[in-house]
């Protein structure tokens, strides 16, 4: 439901990131999401193309690699898969486990194209 | 050392360059770049600077999530009316459209910040600090955020809030947890209100919803009660009286608390070296 804002703030990011790198464009973004975070791939697929339209991001391929949802348990030790909803420990039973991985919203890569060469600098040493 | 010979390539430094490191260049001029940050970051800087306000403050805040209709706002009126005269109390109210609650507020002599949100679903740390500024915090010591009722989107928005509660409602089903896991998971406390329709809705069992949320690894406790009978009310007026004591004991030590959602799980998911 919040998926345009979350591409608006991905394309803030990513932006600030290409002008850090003097990248004229923005080849392919990669997320890292988790079915915990909140938000759904699809959708943010969906609203991607309008918060990018007219940015050096707008030809961008978007990748979004799903996390898996995975828990270590507190009492066994056991790091298992488990469901969204049901983050019970795989071995054990027990629900007092921690999540190691399931609620990623992350920016992860970026790979920036027609990188503008950087004004020669001189050289810092001196000369001999 | 310039940037386009490759002297300021050293061995501490060629690992960057390396495929897969962070300023490896890929075929065709590209540059790959490892970010590996949370998209809310922007969001979550400015909660942590609203925590700061309300801390230097001692102020308690506690953000109230739910779907329409749960009885937040019927909630908070009977809170004023439990505590409104040993604690001072505002509320920011967040809805779509109207300032119905914030005016069913003002009836109780507690001043309430109306954030009608248009068409967003959630309060973000951004609309709360604008209406933080419309509050005078040194003259409140409990703060209450009515989130907009959406069972989906409040719960990825961290607003500088202490603490989450979660209200369900004994009409909605005791399979909430189950179906809603992200907001669930996010409650420091779970409340079951409209507890007075228990007898003619059995089919709702208390039990059932609490071992929903324990499914989802939640330690969070789940109370029970009526805002309109009154019934289960004094076990949630201790919960807020202990809360705010532990917390101002906390902020006069300088430090402060974050809902319980795993305050370490972004560290373990973004790792370090990100811009």
């Amino acid at each position: 439901m919040h998926e345009y804002s979350l591409c608006i703030a991905l394309l803030g990011q990513v932006e600030r990131i290409a002008r850090d790198h003097r990248a004229r464009r923005v080849a392919r973004i990669l997320l890292r999401l988790g079915p915990l975070s909140g938000a759904e791939a699809p959708l943010l697929r969906h609203a991607w193309p309008l918060a990018a339209a007219g940015s050096l991001a707008a030809g961008a391929e978007l990748v979004i690699e799903a996390a898996p949802v995975v828990v270590r348990c507190t009492r066994c030790g056991a790091e298992t898969e488990a469901a969204p909803n049901r983050l019970l420990c795989g071995a054990c039973g027990d629900w007092r486990t921690r999540l190691v991985s399931g609620d990623e919203l992350l920016l992860a890569h970026l790979e920036l194209a027609d990188i503008e060469p950087e004004v020669p600098r001189a050289c810092a040493s001196p000369s001999p | 050392m310039c940037d386009t010979c490759g002297c300021n390539i050293t061995d501490a430094n060629a690992h960057l360059l390396r495929p897969g490191g962070r300023l490896h260049q890929t075929g065709e001029g590209r540059e790959a770049v490892t970010v590996l940050r949370n998209l809310l970051s922007e969001n979550d800087r400015q909660a942590a600077h609203n925590r700061a306000h309300l801390d230097r403050h001692q102020v308690l805040a506690v953000n109230l999530m739910s779907s329409p209709g749960a009885g937040k706002t019927a909630l908070l009126e009977a809170t004023i009316e439990a505590l409104g005269d040993t604690l001072r109390i505002a509320v920011i109210e967040g809805d779509l459209e109207t300032e119905n609650d914030a005016e069913r507020i003002r009836a109780r002599g507690v001043e309430a910040i109306q954030i009608t949100t248009g068409s967003a679903c959630h309060l973000d740390a951004h609309m709360v600090h604008q209406a933080l500024h419309g509050l005078d915090l040194s003259t409140i010591d409990l703060l209450f955020v009515e989130n907009v009722g959406n069972l989906v989107c409040p719960a990825s928005f961290d607003l500088g809030q202490h603490y989450n509660v979660t209200l369900l409602s004994v009409p909605e089903g005791d399979d909430k947890p189950a179906k809603y896991p992200v907001m669930f998971r996010a409650a420091d406390l779970v409340l079951l209100t409209k507890a007075d329709l228990l007898p003619y809705l059995p089919e709702f069992q208390p039990g059932r919803a609490e071992r929903c949320l324990r499914d989802l690894a939640s330690a969070a406790p789940c109370l029970s009660l009526s805002a309109r009978t009154g019934e289960g009310l004094a076990a949630w007026l201790d919960w807020l009286r202990q809360t705010r004591a532990l917390l101002v004991s906390q902020q006069a030590a300088g430090s402060s608390r974050r809902p319980a959602i795993q305050p370490e799980g972004q560290a373990l998911h973004a790792g370090e070296g990100a811009f």
